[in-house]
Order: structure tokens, then sequence, then C-alpha cells
């Protein structure tokens, strides 16, 4: 055990400008800024108060249920023959995803800041149902943006909102899907600045957003060290995480940056192919820019308008990822790929079918990297895997996809 | 050639406040609903005596901008309009434009141009200034610095929410003038102009000299007289647009300079 059990220190940014390295800061229209700097304010306010950790702390274990196991995948590791499997159970949270996490840390900070009501956006409406839920929880007024193509893709989970007393708003703007849903929540925000928290749904966005939901997902990574380290005795080889915004990978990675022995792979959505609108892989087909609120790679074309994306997986289907992972990948420290649609779709019925658990389909794409690679790794190699969420939303895909 | 030209902006509001009386600015997409319309829109507007013209470049997630500019939005980009297009476009339509014309745009066109290469085209091309909608006084220090130095003037805008030490960063990095938003919430007409205005106004006096204008939700003739009793100039932005959207397929650059004639009265017609 000897030194890997000794924590190093993980990394302090970003810096009060927001940026990681050079990417994040803040980039939003005026009338945003004063609530921004008041967000920030009462954040970091709240973030050393030990009150506040208490009851978020309680929330997360007797409402959401944290922790979530760290399952030893045996027969998924005997089928591939390689490197030993864990899964980061995330899906067996309340609402069946690691989102929950971050809206029950935002919507805390909301009331706290005495705001009444909460607007977000969703994609695959796991962020919706998550903030939907905390809204019900803590008594808040919500609205909840999600594009026209997302809510006839998962409309599960738009009957689910509604049953928990959240108006969701169907966006017809643009690509119809998560990035128009948030430039919709963003113009309701500053249009009810006054009395409305904006419940942003990943490391995206202006400063504080990625900072604030990376620290409220750093759980995922805390409880998967010690339990690595219970059920193992070591650390892991790979971590292993889907990547849309990117908040559950930073989720998983953050407590183990300094850990030079963990190698980090973050899996994109490749879609249907290279060609650009085909797919939602910012690190092989983007290029830096302004998106939302931050600097970051972003999937566009040469005169800076931002490109359409497809991804069989609502929740990766965006043309932005969070600053933090680009400034992660510009050093190296994490390796950042893509699998398509299809790969994403056969792993998510492999892991059904060899472990009786079916994942979101966005999950299912770090899945399909881990089939790839666990093969050529030697036996007494571990991987973790996060298993962001569930997949009970994804039926009619696996259905139209002919897997039914 | 720009450079022997003085500043536009500055004596456009020099000759109103020596006549006393106060300014109108108007904002259209450029490329809605295609650049040789522009051409014809901004000439219509220049006739109509617009004091300053703020040139919309389209983007595809125009985030602060409501239904309306949008929709222009949209239809610019539909006939291929970008921003390197726009600036082609731009010394031709010097040629028989007066009025200054600042650039109004998000961020990220103007980043994938090149801060450098903008604002060089953009002194060369005959434009006096440019507005960034989503660019913040803190992320601005380089693009205040490369716009200076090609003389473009670098308009910001301060909101109802903006503390006092936020609009003091606004007021020091702005140049032309100030634009102040009436009121919280996206682009758009409203029907009645926020009380704000005036408090608004008072607390930017005490960081600026610089004139001021108010947008936002200002679309008829009584609203622009009453945003002037505390500003310099009134801006109209989604009313023109939505004049163009109904009536120039019908009435053409006519229909519009007949419109704006009409808020134009209302702004300079009389000694305020």
């Amino acid at each position: 055990m000897g030194t890997q059990t000794i924590k190093p220190e993980t990394p302090t940014w970003p810096d009060a400008r927001g940026r990681f390295g050079e990417f994040g800061g803040r980039f939003a229209p005026e009338t945003l800024m004063a609530p921004i700097e008041e967000l920030e304010a009462a954040y970091c306010h709240a973030r050393k108060d030990p009150e506040f950790q208490a009851e978020l702390a309680r929330l997360l274990k007797d409402f959401a249920g944290r922790p979530t196991p760290l399952f030893p995948a045996e027969r998924l590791t005997a089928r591939l023959g390689g490197a030993r499997i864990y899964l980061k159970r995330e899906d067996l949270l309340h609402t069946g995803a690691h989102k929950i996490n971050n809206c029950l840390g935002q919507g805390l900070l909301a009331k706290r800041m005495g705001k009444t009501r909460i607007v977000a956006e969703t994609g695959a409406g796991q962020h919706g149902v998550a903030t939907a839920t905390v809204a019900a929880l803590l008594g808040l007024e919500c609205v909840v943006y999600m594009g026209e193509e997302d809510m006839a893709r998962q409309a599960p989970n738009v009957f689910r909102m509604r049953l928990l007393g959240t108006r969701v708003v169907s966006v017809s703007s643009g690509t119809k899907t998560l990035k128009d849903a948030i430039n919709e929540g963003m113009r309701d925000w500053v249009t009810n600045v006054h009395n409305t928290h904006y419940l942003m749904g990943s490391v995206l966005g202006p400063h504080p957003y990625p900072m604030m939901v990376r620290d409220f997902h750093r759980v995922i990574g805390q409880e998967a060290r010690r339990q690595i380290l219970e059920s193992a005795g070591k650390l892991p080889d790979l971590l292993c995480a889907c990547v849309g915004g990117g908040s559950n990978s930073i989720g998983l990675f953050y407590d183990f940056i300094s850990d030079a022995g963990v190698k980090m792979l973050g899996v994109e959505a490749g879609g249907r192919g290279p060609k650009l609108g085909d797919h939602a892989a910012r690190f092989s087909g983007g290029h830096p820019g302004v998106l939302h609120g931050s600097y970051t790679y972003v999937l566009q074309t040469d005169d800076g308008l931002i490109s359409n994306t497809h991804s069989v997986s609502a929740g990766l289907d965006y043309p932005a990822v969070g600053p933090e992972h680009a400034e992660l990948h510009r050093q190296g420290r994490v390796e950042y790929t893509h699998v398509s649609d299809k790969e994403a779709l056969d792993a998510a019925s492999l892991l059904a079918r060899v472990e009786g658990i079916i994942p979101a389909l966005e999950s299912a794409h770090a899945l399909a990297e881990v089939i790839k690679r666990a093969p050529s790794m030697l036996r007494e190699k571990i991987i973790v895997v996060n298993l962001s969420g569930r997949g009970d939303k994804d039926l009619g895909i696996f259905q139209s996809a002919g897997i039914l | 050639m720009a450079s022997t030209v003085t500043n536009r902006i500055e004596s456009r509001f020099r000759e109103l406040r020596e006549n006393s009386r106060k300014g109108l600015v108007v904002y259209l997409t450029a490329g809605d609903p295609d650049l040789d319309a522009t051409e014809g829109l901004l000439q219509a507007l220049d006739r109509a005596g617009v004091d300053v013209i703020e040139l919309g470049v389209p983007f595809s997630d125009p985030l602060a901008d409501g239904p309306v500019i949008q929709r222009a939005s949209e239809r610019a980009l539909r006939s291929g309009t970008t921003l390197r297009k726009i600036l082609e476009r731009v010394p031709a339509w010097r040629q028989t434009v007066q009025a200054p014309i600042i650039l109004f745009s998000y961020f990220n066109p103007i980043l994938q141009f090149g801060l450098e290469r903008f604002a060089a085209s953009a002194a060369q091309a005959g434009i006096d200034g440019a507005l960034v909608v989503d660019l913040t006084p803190e992320e601005a220090d380089d693009y205040v610095q490369r716009m200076r130095a090609h003389r473009l003037d670098t308009v910001f805008l301060a909101s109802p929410t903006s503390t006092d030490a936020r609009l003091e960063k606004a007021a020091q990095l702005s140049s032309g003038f100030l634009y102040l938003i009436s009121r919280t919430g996206v682009t758009g007409e409203r029907s009645e102009i926020a009380a704000g205005v005036k408090p608004l106004a008072e607390r930017a006096r005490r960081f600026t000299s610089l004139p001021i204008a108010v947008g936002f939700g200002i679309s008829t003739a009584a609203q622009v007289r009453e945003v002037q009793a505390h500003a310099d100039a009134a801006v109209v932005g989604s009313a023109v647009v939505h004049a163009i959207e109904e009536y120039y397929s019908t009435g053409g650059p006519a229909a519009i300079e007949q419109f704006v004639s009409g808020l134009k009265a209302a702004a300079g017609g009389k000694p305020v």
C-alpha cells in the first residue's frame, strides 16, 4: 500500500478569474454578471460552511442514497479476459443518475440565496428530472427547458418531471437539442434574475459553474478512491467515463488527478461518423472558442458559428465541453477518445446480458471503450468505469435501433 | 481612408448636443434577409436620419436576444451571411452611408476571425466601433487594446443589475457611448418602459461623461421620447427588425425608412 494511500494534493484551479489554464472564464450578457458574482460569493461562503456541508451530506446519504457501490463486474471481466473491471454505480442514485449530486448542492445554495424559482436545461432529461426532484424536495418553483427533439426521444423523463410538479418547456429553436435548451434557459434567467437561480447541469457555463458543479460531483471520485483501496488494496490503473459537458467524468477524475499512476480516459460521442454535424467529439473535431459563458473546445464552423451535433445519446449531444477538460486535454493528463452510436448500443446490450445492469446510453459510451481496451490489459490491472446513469429512459432508442 | 476621418460617433453626438437634440440608434441584422437587402436598408436608415447604426452579425446561438432578432439571425444565416462577408461589403456601403456604423456581435465569430484581424479589417472597411454582447469588461482587455490601436470605438453594456463597480468598469472601457439596458431580459419590444431607466442613467452619469444610449424594449415614438428624458439617445432594435420582417418583402427599404423616420421625428424633431 505505502505511498499510494497518501493523498497527493489535488489541483487548486480555477484561478480567481475562473480559468483552468487558459480555458474557462466568464462570458455572459451584462445583466447576468451581478447575479453570477452573487452566486460565486454565496458558493464560496457555503463551501466553507460546515452547516451547509453537513446538510448536503445528509441529503446525499438519506435522500439520494450515497455512497453508491463500487461493483466488481466479474462476468464482464471474465468475458473480456483482461483487466478487472469495477463499476461505480451512480445509476443507483435516486432519479437514476449522478446528476442529483449537483442538483442537491445547487438547490440548497439557491434556497440559501433566497431564490424561490429554479430554471434548468436538460438533454437526456436526467438533469431535468434531478432538478425537478430537488425543487419538489425544497419547495422551489421549477421550469426546465428541453429541446423538442430530446423531448421526443426521452419522453419518460418528460413525464417524470411533470409528475414532480415541474413545467417542461419545449424548445424548437436551432437544433432543438441541449444547446438550444441552454440558450432558452439563459434567456429565462436574464429575464427573471431577481428571484431565479439557473441550475446548470454540467461543468459548463461562466465561472463559478464549472468549479461548483465539479465540487458537487467530487464525491464520486472520493468514494471510488476509498472503495477501491478497501476492496483491491491499490489504486486503479485506469478510470473511464463518458464526457458530454463532462460532469460525471470530472467528478470521478478529480481526486485522482495527482495520482500519476492512474490513467484517465474520457469518452465522447462519435455519433455516426467524423463529419462535422455527425458527432459530438469536441477534442477530435472542435477547436477553442466561446459558447455559453466559457472559453473551451467547441464544434464550430470556420466562421465561429456553433455546429450541429449528433449522438444517439441526448446527454452527450452538445457542441462544447467543460473548460477543465479542455485544460486536462492540453496537459495530456486525460486521454479523450470517442465511440460510435453503434458501439455504445452494443456495449449497453452486453452489460445488460452479462451483469444484469441496463446502463444509460451516455454511460454505455465509456463501457464501449473499456470493452475495446480491457482485453489487451493484464489481469492484475484495474479499471473503474463510471456507470453514470441507468438506461430505462433509453428503451425507446433500443427499440428503434432494432435491439429489442 | 477610415483613419483620416475624425471619429464619426463622437462628432455625431457633439452635433446633437450643440443643437440640443437627442439621438436615435437603430439596430438591424446584417444579411436579413440577405446582404444585398442590407445595403438598401442602411441607406434607408441613413436617409431617415439615424444617428448610429448597430449592424448585427448573425450568430447561431444568440442567447441575449428575444424571438424577433433570433428569427432575423436565422434568416441571415440561411442566406449565408458571415462576419467575413459583412466586412467585405462594408466599404461599398460606406460610399453612400454617412451615419456611424458599429458592429453588434457575439464574441465567438470575432474570436475565430482573430481579434487583430477583426480590428484591422473593420477599421479598414469603415466601421466605427463594436459592441460585443457577451464580452464582459473583465475578459475584454486584449480586445479593447486592439480596437483602440485601430481607432475603433468599444461600446459596453450596463444593466439595472450592474453594481456600481461594474458600471464604472463598463464606463471606463467604453468609448463613443455607453449603452444602458433599460430592463432585465432579452431584446424585444415591450409595452412599457421600465422605471429603472432613470436611476440607472443617474448612476451612470457619476462614472462617465460619455453620451448615454438606452435600449432593450423600446419600440414606439412615445417610448423613444420617454427614454430620451434620461439619456442622450434611444436604441430601437427589435421593432425595426420586426418591421423588416413584416414589410420589407412588400414595401422594400422605403417602408422601413418611413417607420424609422417616425421614430426619428420623436427623437430629434424637437429640442429637448
